[in-house]
């Protein structure tokens, strides 16, 4: 299993349209913030990760400029990329160099720059992914179709309605109205989901998430380096990874997600957690809802519920706090914002504050079992990621 | 950028968008679609082209409005994720008339359709759309 691994300081930049600064100056507000949560320095910092996915931005090596901005020049430095789980397998990169006995002080920083290009050329970027010469350029599948499948596959399975969706958007976006890093802090309510405009039936503008500029960063430490830095370390608990086939042709099922069902299981059965009825061992959770029909098939790929019962526990306010689990306090992709390589590193970053009780007032999970979990998906299922967070050291 | 096809590649492409050949794999006997040089499912590069049964049930449809450029006057499109029975395959739908008419099961044959323009050449590029079969009275 190797050696034990904590999350020791952690930053995170406010997300949103951020033109006012470079990839390297926004990828510095967070590495900065974690360096001055962990009491560190650059110097201090052995192996640098940073995922971005680019192509919309300037920077082809974008790596190098942020580690060079942020004083890091020197530092063993890779670029990751996993479509929108990159933030995680920047974290799971990093984990792995600390946990095998490689450093003992490793970085994850996650940067996105979307507004750098015109919306239509982002929307196209991301309409590419899946395998784009099949499905997308002779045939028109965008990306927002390739969700939209799964949702009326859902839908038409178990009997959810589109107002049920809604409920996700409703939920994210309250949330969202006390996080001031989150890119929309409004509330929204059903008629304007309702009424939003059609992007991919049954999915509409308001089952979206937005483009985004952000950044996150986490800085990880082995045992012995992280008892000597904090009282209050999180430790990573385990991390499961799979991925899905290119084509969704090739998929058997289109109500869930099989790849994160599978990081799932691995992560479960790594922490030494059975993987049905998991809600219960989570104080609160961090999904991937770039779509709002992909946090309700999260639910079932997690095993909170049983398969056909996710869109129930958000009709019925079970993923508020004080329901069954919460989910998104942050905000989420939704309303928070995605920017496509920060969010796993996001997602990492936020329930590390929540497990401290650091959240902002208004979206502070109670923290009972002292657990949580990230759930990051890359492309339609293509990636996926778990990672499991906890207050009590990992057992041996 | 923009939904332009390239030409050339449409053209080393035609056998298997035209005439919907999948690959059958001489191994394990899957077939898949669209072909490639290994199986996706047991790694065997013996593979044979395979004309795909033209019929097909509905397992899942969207109406797709956002359009990229270049075919945005086409919005909206319908989409179908279609099961042939031996291999599944995501394609266009036309000649739908109301969008309330899709319907999970429902069946649908393949036809061949204009898809988009070249904008320099002029070129009408085809593929293979799918239309719901008239029930016959
Ligand atoms: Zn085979």
């Amino acid at each position: 299993m190797g050696r034990k691994v904590a999350v020791v300081g952690i930053g995170h930049s406010k997300f949103g349209v951020r033109n006012d600064v470079n990839i390297a100056e926004l990828a510095w507000e967070s590495i900065k913030q974690a360096f001055e949560s962990a009491n560190l320095e650059a110097k201090d910092i052995e192996y640098v990760s940073v995922s971005n996915v680019g192509g919309w931005s300037g920077e082809p090596l974008p790596a190098v400029v942020v580690s060079e901005y942020a004083g890091l020049t020197g530092k063993p430095l890779y670029r990751v990329e996993a479509a929108c789980a990159s933030g995680s397998s920047a974290v799971y990169n990093a984990y792995n160099a600390v946990s095998s006995g490689q450093v003992d002080i490793a970085m994850a920083v996650g940067v996105e720059k979307m507004n750098e290009s015109p919306t239509p050329t982002v929307v196209e970027f991301i309409g590419r992914a899946g395998n784009y010469f099949w499905e997308f350029e002779n045939f028109g599948l965008t990306f927002p179709g390739y969700y939209a499948l799964y949702a009326t596959a859902y839908m038409s399975k178990y009997g959810a309605t589109e107002e049920d969706l809604c409920q996700v958007a409703i939920k994210n976006h309250y949330y969202a109205s006390f996080n001031p890093k989150a890119q929309f802090q409004r509330k929204i309510d059903l008629p304007t989901c309702m009424n939003s405009r059609y992007i991919a039936w049954p999915l509409k503008l308001f089952d979206a998430s937005p483009i985004t500029d952000g950044s996150a960063a986490v800085i990880l430490a082995s045992e012995e380096v992280a008892k000597k830095l904090t009282d209050s370390p999180v430790w990573i608990h385990s991390v499961g990874a799979a991925s899905g086939s290119a084509n969704l042709s090739k998929r058997n099922d289109f109500t869930g997600l099989e790849a994160a069902n599978i990081a799932a299981k691995m992560a479960y059965k790594k922490a030494g957690l059975e993987s049905e009825n998991t809600a219960k061992f989570f104080d609160v959770a961090e999904v991937h809802d770039c779509f709002t029909i992909a946090e309700i098939m999260a639910y079932e790929d997690l095993g909170f519920v049983k398969r056909g019962e996710g869109y129930k526990l958000v009709k019925e306010g079970q993923t508020y706090i004080g329901g069954l689990i919460p989910v998104n306090l942050s905000g989420g992709l939704k309303a928070k914002g995605h920017p496509i390589g920060a969010t796993g590193v996001s997602m990492v970053a936020e329930l590390s504050k929540q497990l401290l009780n650091k959240a902002d007032k208004g979206r502070q999970a109670t923290i009972k079992n002292g657990r949580a979990i990230a759930h990051n998906v890359g492309g339609t299922g293509h990636y996926a990621y778990v990672t499991i967070l906890g207050l009590d050291k990992p057992k041996d | 950028m923009s939904m332009d096809l390239s030409i050339s590649r449409f053209w080393r492409k035609k056998e298997i968008i035209y005439k919907l050949n999948g690959a059958k794999c001489k191994s394990c006997g899957k077939v898949h679609y669209p072909p490639k040089n290994a199986c996706p499912y047991c790694g065997s590069r013996e593979l044979e082209l395979v004309e795909l049964p033209r019929r097909g049930k509905l397992i899942s449809y969207t109406t797709i409005y956002a359009i990229p450029e270049g075919a945005r006057h086409q919005s909206p499109i319908y989409y179908g994720l279609i099961d042939l029975g031996v291999t599944k395959i995501t394609a266009e739908l036309t000649d739908i008339v109301n969008a309330n008419s899709l319907k999970k099961d429902m069946e649908v044959e393949a036809t061949l359709r204009k898809t988009q323009e070249d904008r320099d050449a002029g070129l009408i590029y085809y593929v293979l759309k799918f239309r719901p079969v008239l029930v016959q009275k």
